[in-house]
């Protein structure tokens, strides 16, 4: 546009430095002001709105899904939160068994995923050869690429016969008739899909820990190195105590997957709306609920009821998740010292 | 040291006195009058005057964070990205303030190219490469648009080397070669200035020689202004060089004057290598 | 004298202990991974033939039949799911790397992008439900593809902002000293710049929503035949592999073990993909 003002541009040069007058400065003069910048305010608004998108959509699903549970709200109160009635017929809903198998699988879970997830983040930064360190974490990447309906397909024909023959016959005998082991071993029910769960959840844990180990300056761990101590000690002394508060973020983000997990815990959880104190029992979760009931669900407050227990389930991850993602920010900050 | 700050900022100003009726009969492109510059709270330059004549190289030297690279972001408003980054006093481009809030940054860097320290080929075509700049300011039929891309890469010296190979990626060139073809695309778009941010910290001797030689042929056409922490370097290629110590202009002249004979103790000391 | 060698020794074995209890925790998570995959393989290589490929699902009770509907099904929601997804997130992580930074706004994003990269599935699909399917007055394959879109979006965000972030930006500078509108540097030298490794994030995006089961069930529900039209229910492969394996026929059963092999596997080779395009991004 301004390139009229350069029309006076000698193309040979040959005006170069004597006269120094090579383009008379009026006619560089031609410049368009105020040329409008909307397309950078438009692009900088749209992509902003966008942004925005994705705060109104958490917004919209704290409040849709409260919307479309408050029929159950209305008629239960908070009485649907410690309620055992599950009868679609008479209409009674209580959400009690499936927070308990909820919370209780989860629990589980993460009590056999964390030290394993630990001996691996440790195996894959301070012990593994560069050579095998790779491959397996690659390994342990693929581990939580394998969908979820796949390990609840595996865990029903494969690993709950697998339960049933070998592992829970054991635990009856170990546990000489405790109400823990409790009931038939079937292979379906709490235990599996504790175990399933665990073994879900193992590889982002061991990520986020693998990433926070890196973190730990090279200088601190050659210090514990430099006094003679060996491996093990350097990490104990070290490494762990600098990331003590990310690795509970870790668990933390390990608990939350847990608990919103689906198709895996419907396949083996065995989808009774009971309490056991036995882990060999049957039970469910909520998740579990939702997608076993959700599309069959003939009457509004059944749907209503399974909205609200939606919405619980929703609450419950956000919180954790939420610690979690406070605890790493803070971890973070403090090691790399902003 | 606080009477040769003052000494210092009288002796810069009268070298700025002089400049704006030089003995030579120059012209006087960018003229700059009392800058000062802040980074929030830090006040990077201070009351900064100084002419750079047309068709001409100027260097600024000095120690590293002494604000010649500040300086140099003035020239293109460079520094209109950066939150907290503000400018005083005015620098005059063929007489218009580009300081003025109502200065379109856009026209202004049409006018006023830069070349950076490190090589930044864009990700495309050598041809687009330098087409991208082109096609900001102008729509020219492919023949035209083509014709004009070579003369920039002619100008910048670079033509033989890649003429075979224009559709190559930019970022397949050396480092020299790369650096040639981010000059050819500042001068594509026609500018009158071309500043230079140590063009070549990044490259080994040969391709530094060459910039050089090309900055050298350069002037016939542009105006240039080089920052550069090498002393030599600013003695081989520029006919005018300032001297900045801690956010000041100590010292303003033709080139072979400040390294023969300084006036200010100040720069004799850094050309003799007695402190930075 | 003898005690501190004692004491050293003692250091050394249960230092020892602590590579053998590591390694054992590595193992442990190889063997359930190639657990499942050989288990995948020895049960779904015999399911998968060209009338899996080509048929429709046969009645309940006769032998044959494929999932022909079920994979163009999955295909098409998961093209949907990206077509909707992918320009969404890239947007609002361009917003993250380029303009926001460090604003509140950009701060708030991303945690709340942060807690819905790991929010449960399910609920989004009970979300979908109630917006979509309710208003609309029926399961569809749109209602699906939503779903898997709100899952998609924060996975792109997140990638994008950081893949951006690795631009230098010396290079903005560059393109910004030629006098180039800032949308202009983002679209034609930033995004460039940027493209392998914005297109590893698409496609872990992709593969993880491919493998999603519960946000399809209530919202694009399933299907025994070809779907018409994209606002009636669709068959996906996910879902149809939940109702055929809790189903108590064989031929069903086999079926279920041919789709999770597919599914697995496509999966699985989008995540290596994706890794080693990022192994070889050189920023």
């Amino acid at each position: 546009m301004n390139m009229a003002g350069h029309s006076g541009h000698p193309e040979n040069g040959s005006g170069g430095r004597d006269g120094g007058n090579v383009v008379p400065p009026v006619a560089r003069q031609a410049i368009k002001r105020g040329q409008p910048r909307w397309g950078d305010a438009a692009f900088r608004v749209t992509t902003a709105a966008f942004a925005c998108l994705v705060l109104a959509l958490v917004a919209a699903m704290a409040a849709v899904l409260y919307d479309k549970g408050y029929l159950s709200v209305r008629t239960f109160g908070l009485g649907f939160l410690w309620s055992r009635d599950w009868d679609p017929v008479r209409g009674l809903f209580g959400a009690l068994p499936a927070i308990y198998g909820t919370v209780v699988s989860s629990l589980i879970a993460i009590a056999i995923a964390t030290p394993v997830a630990l001996g691996i983040a440790i195996f894959l930064t301070e012990m593994a050869p560069a050579g095998l360190a790779r491959p397996v974490g690659l390994a342990i990447e693929m581990l939580a690429a394998i969908p979820s309906i796949i390990y609840g397909m595996w865990g029903l024909f494969v690993f709950a016969p697998f339960l049933a023959k070998h592992v829970e016959p054991v635990l009856k005998k170990l546990g000489g008739g405790t109400p823990l082991f409790e009931g038939p071993p079937m292979g379906i029910g709490m235990l599996p899909a504790s175990l399933i769960l665990a073994v879900m959840i193992l590889p982002f844990i061991a990520s986020v820990m693998r990433d926070l180990f890196t973190l730990v300056p090279a200088m601190s761990k050659e210090s514990a190195y430099g006094v003679g101590a060996t491996t093990w000690e350097m990490v104990r002394s070290v490494v762990i105590p600098q990331t003590r508060t990310g690795i509970i973020g870790a668990i933390f983000l390990g608990l939350g997957r847990a608990l919103g997990e689906t198709m895996a815990v419907t396949f083996v959880i065995g989808n009774t709306h009971q309490i056991s104190a036995s882990i060999l029992a049957p039970g469910c979760t909520i998740a579990s609920t939702l997608a076993n009931e959700f599309s069959e669900a003939v009457s509004d407050l059944h749907v209503s009821s399974l909205i609200e227990m939606g919405f619980v389930l929703f609450l419950i991850t956000t919180v954790i998740l939420a610690s979690a993602k406070f605890l790493l920010w803070r971890i973070e900050a403090r090691i790399t010292g902003k | 040291m606080n009477a040769e700050n003052i000494a210092a900022a009288s002796m810069a100003e009268s070298a700025a006195a002089r400049a704006v009726s030089p003995p030579n009969g120059l012209l006087v492109r960018i003229d700059v009058k009392g800058l000062n510059f802040y980074y929030g709270a830090q006040h990077a330059l201070k009351n900064v005057s100084l002419p750079v004549y047309a068709n001409e190289v100027t260097s600024i030297i000095g120690p590293s964070g002494c604000g010649k690279t500040t300086l140099l972001r003035t020239f293109n408003r460079m520094f209109d990205l950066y939150r907290g980054h503000r400018a005083e006093g005015e620098v005059l481009l063929d007489g218009i303030n580009i300081l003025s809030p109502d200065m379109d940054v856009t026209s202004l860097r049409a006018r006023v190219g830069m070349v950076f320290q490190k090589p930044t080929p864009f990700p495309m075509s050598i041809y687009d490469n330098i087409a991208f700049g082109i096609r900001l300011y102008e729509k020219l039929p492919k023949s035209v648009l083509r014709e004009r891309v070579e003369i920039a890469l002619r100008r910048a010296a670079l033509w033989e080397e890649v003429k075979d190979k224009l559709n190559h990626s930019g970022m397949s060139l050396s480092g020299g070669q790369q650096q040639r073809l981010c000059i050819a695309r500042a001068i594509a778009v026609e500018p009158e200035v071309v500043l230079m941010d140590e063009p070549a910290s990044a490259l080994d001797p040969i391709a530094t020689a060459r910039i050089e030689e090309l900055v050298d042929q350069l002037k016939e056409r542009y105006t240039i202004v080089i920052v550069t922490h090498n002393m030599q370097q600013a003695a081989r290629v520029s006919g005018y060089t300032a001297f900045m110590y801690m956010g000041e202009l100590v010292e303003f002249g033709e080139t072979e004057q400040i390294f023969t004979k300084p006036r200010e103790p100040r720069t004799r000391d850094y050309l003799t290598g007695r402190f930075g | 004298m003898a005690r501190s060698k004692w004491l050293y020794i003692r250091r050394r074995i249960y230092n020892a202990l602590m590579y053998v209890a590591a390694f054992l925790s590595a193992l442990f998570g190889l063997v359930w991974l190639f657990w499942i995959l050989a288990v995948l393989l020895r049960k779904g290589v015999p399911a998968i033939n060209w009338d899996f490929f080509t048929k429709l699902p046969a009645p309940p009770g006769t032998p044959g039949g494929g999932l022909a509907n079920a994979i163009l099904g999955t295909l098409m929601i998961t093209a949907l799911a990206t077509a909707i997804g992918v320009p969404a997130g890239v947007m609002a992580g361009t917003y993250l790397a380029e303009f926001g930074r460090k604003s509140a706004l950009a701060k708030a994003v991303r945690f709340v992008a942060d807690l819905l990269v790991s929010a449960p599935s399910i609920v989004v699909g009970v979300f979908v439900y109630s917006i979509v399917v309710m208003p609309m007055h029926g399961f569809s394959g749109l209602a699906g593809a939503i779903a898997l879109a709100i899952i998609m979006v924060p996975v792109v965000v997140r990638t994008t902002e950081e893949i951006l972030l690795l631009v230098p930006d010396s290079l903005r500078e560059a393109a910004l000293a030629l006098g180039a509108p800032y949308w202009r540097v983002v679209v034609q030298v930033c995004y460039r710049r940027a493209l392998a490794g914005m297109t590893t994030g698409i496609l872990l995006a992709v593969a993880r929503v491919s493998g999603e089961t519960a946000p399809l069930l209530f919202t694009a529900l399933n299907s025994p035949f070809w779907s018409p039209s994209i606002t009636k229910p669709v068959a996906t492969l996910n879902v149809t592999l939940f109702n055929y394996a809790m189903s108590p026929y064989d031929d069903w059963r086999s079926l279920a073990w041919g789709a999770a092999l597919l599914i697995t596997m496509g999966v699985l080779v989008a995540t290596i993909l994706a890794r080693m395009v990022v192994g070889r991004i050189r920023i």
